[in-house]
């Protein structure tokens, strides 16, 4: 009886608790990435080690299926299922290559979380700021987090002085399937070029 | 001679860009919208101009700014300093004709403080004393400010990346740019503000030098650019044009220079 009673609480609890120990507050949030980010990027971390975590870390905090639907924009609608779910699959692994070679430069970088703006009810707006070092000067970074089920925040975008990685991104996408005449497999073949390099 | 020409140029560019003098609301959207992007005008030239300057930049360029990078932090932050307060009389310039009078007079102040007490603009006291920097501008800006159209995105030879818009600020800003008539007019050089310290390649030095400290700063974002874009010339005009929108909108809110509807198509 007594096993039981500790079993349902123990479940009613994790109920309440995030899948993945992130807080729903989007500041907290973000100060929780930054900080895992931190310990992961320290210089005695190799490389392999740091992709890995950081591999893992965005798969838990980005919402990648939603910024694949926004980098490759109108032509969604021109995917049947098959190719969808190839995009898909592709993109996920162009995602993940491509962030963790941005991060895995850094070492022991300083970042102040500094505030937030909520822009509607689905999006809020992290401010941080990467702190000068000898070589580079101070970058704002802000952080959209969609906020749409409140207890369960995702990242869908990077906005860096003001420049969004997810526009520049969706912009490259449409440019290569533009210059290929509208043929989308040529940005899946693209995708499997980088991902294979 | 060089002036007609440069005249003639002025006035054809400026017949190309499609001026809208917009009201408040418009130029909220344009800056929200069609200021972050820019129909391509001769898109094969442009890439191949882009090559150019990207084989330019490998050959040149970085190895430059490299050098630079080499030398101790303390020279290069007075030289960045030194450079950015002469390139503020152009932003004071383009201030003033953006009916900015607010931030015109913090330029000013930062100009005075930094190039006395500050030793001729390499240390920055205006910053400690509460005149920050709120941004270079130019007279692409101001034109983008007063509601011209961004116009056709084409890539200069060494100049890089631009618009129809900013060709014709790069050549409008020949004209406000104190540094650049003092050290170019031959009747100032005659006449009671110039003498032979003030020639022109001083100019071209301290644009240089600014070119190698941009550069510098900006090693590592660049190789990672370079390392992770699927198509490079697309990455770097998506950059160029979302720069210019912030840049003209004056702001680093998202909420002022991101277009949300974009977000909003993925939700259906």
């Amino acid at each position: 009886m007594k096993k039981n009673f500790f079993i349902i609480i123990f479940f009613l609890f994790s109920l309440t608790q995030k899948s993945y120990g992130y807080s729903s507050d989007p500041k907290q949030f973000i100060t929780e990435i930054v900080d895992e980010a931190k310990k992961v990027l320290v210089d005695s971390n190799s490389k392999e080690f740091k992709t890995k975590k950081l591999s893992e870390m965005a798969l838990k905090t980005v919402d990648i299926k939603g910024v694949a639907y926004y980098s490759i924009g109108k032509y969604r609608k021109n995917l049947n299922e098959d190719q969808l779910n190839e995009y898909l699959s592709l993109f996920e692994k162009y995602f993940l290559k491509s962030f963790t070679s941005r991060l895995t430069d850094y070492s022991d970088p300083k970042i102040d979380v500094i505030g937030t703006e909520v822009l509607n009810p689905k999006y809020t707006i992290v401010k941080s700021v990467l702190l000068a070092t000898d070589k580079k000067p101070e970058v704002k970074i802000e952080w959209r987090v969609y906020t749409k089920n409140p207890d369960n925040p995702l990242i869908r975008d990077l906005i860096i002085e003001g420049l969004s990685l997810a526009r520049t991104q969706k912009e490259e996408f449409a440019s290569v399937i533009e210059s290929n005449n509208g043929d989308i497999t040529k940005l899946f073949d693209t995708l499997r070029e980088f991902i294979a390099k | 001679m060089i002036r007609k020409f440069v005249f003639i140029t002025v006035i054809s560019l400026l017949l190309q860009t499609n001026f809208v003098f917009a009201g408040t609301e418009g130029s909220e959207d344009l800056s929200k919208s069609s200021e972050a992007s820019a129909k391509e005008c001769f898109e094969g030239v442009s890439r191949a101009m882009f090559k150019f300057n990207h084989a330019l930049d490998k050959v040149i360029f970085k190895p430059v700014a490299k050098g630079y990078r080499a030398l101790p932090a303390p020279i290069r932050k007075g030289t960045g300093n030194a450079v950015d307060n002469l390139r503020s009389l152009l932003t004071f310039s383009n201030n003033l004709l953006q009916g900015d009078l607010g931030r015109a007079g913090n330029t000013a102040a930062r100009f005075g403080i930094n190039t006395t007490a500050g030793i001729l603009g390499i240390f920055d006291p205006a910053t400690r004393m509460g005149f920050e920097d709120q941004g270079k501008e130019d007279f692409g800006q101001t034109l983008g400010a007063w509601g011209a159209d961004s116009g056709c995105y084409f890539v200069l030879p060494i100049l890089g990346p631009t618009t129809t818009r900013d060709a014709v600020g790069l050549v409008g800003n020949i004209f406000i740019d104190p540094v650049y008539q003092i050290t170019h007019n031959t009747e100032i050089d005659n006449g009671v503000v110039g003498n032979s310290s003030y020639s022109e390649h001083n100019y071209y030095y301290y644009r240089g030098t600014g070119a190698v400290d941009f550069r510098a700063k900006n090693i590592e974002s660049f190789e990672s650019l370079e390392e992770n874009s699927i198509d490079l010339y697309a990455s770097l005009k998506s950059l160029y044009l979302q720069n210019r929108a912030k840049k003209i909108a004056n702001s680093t809110s998202t909420v002022e220079t991101q277009n949300d509807s974009d977000w909003e198509e993925i939700e259906n």
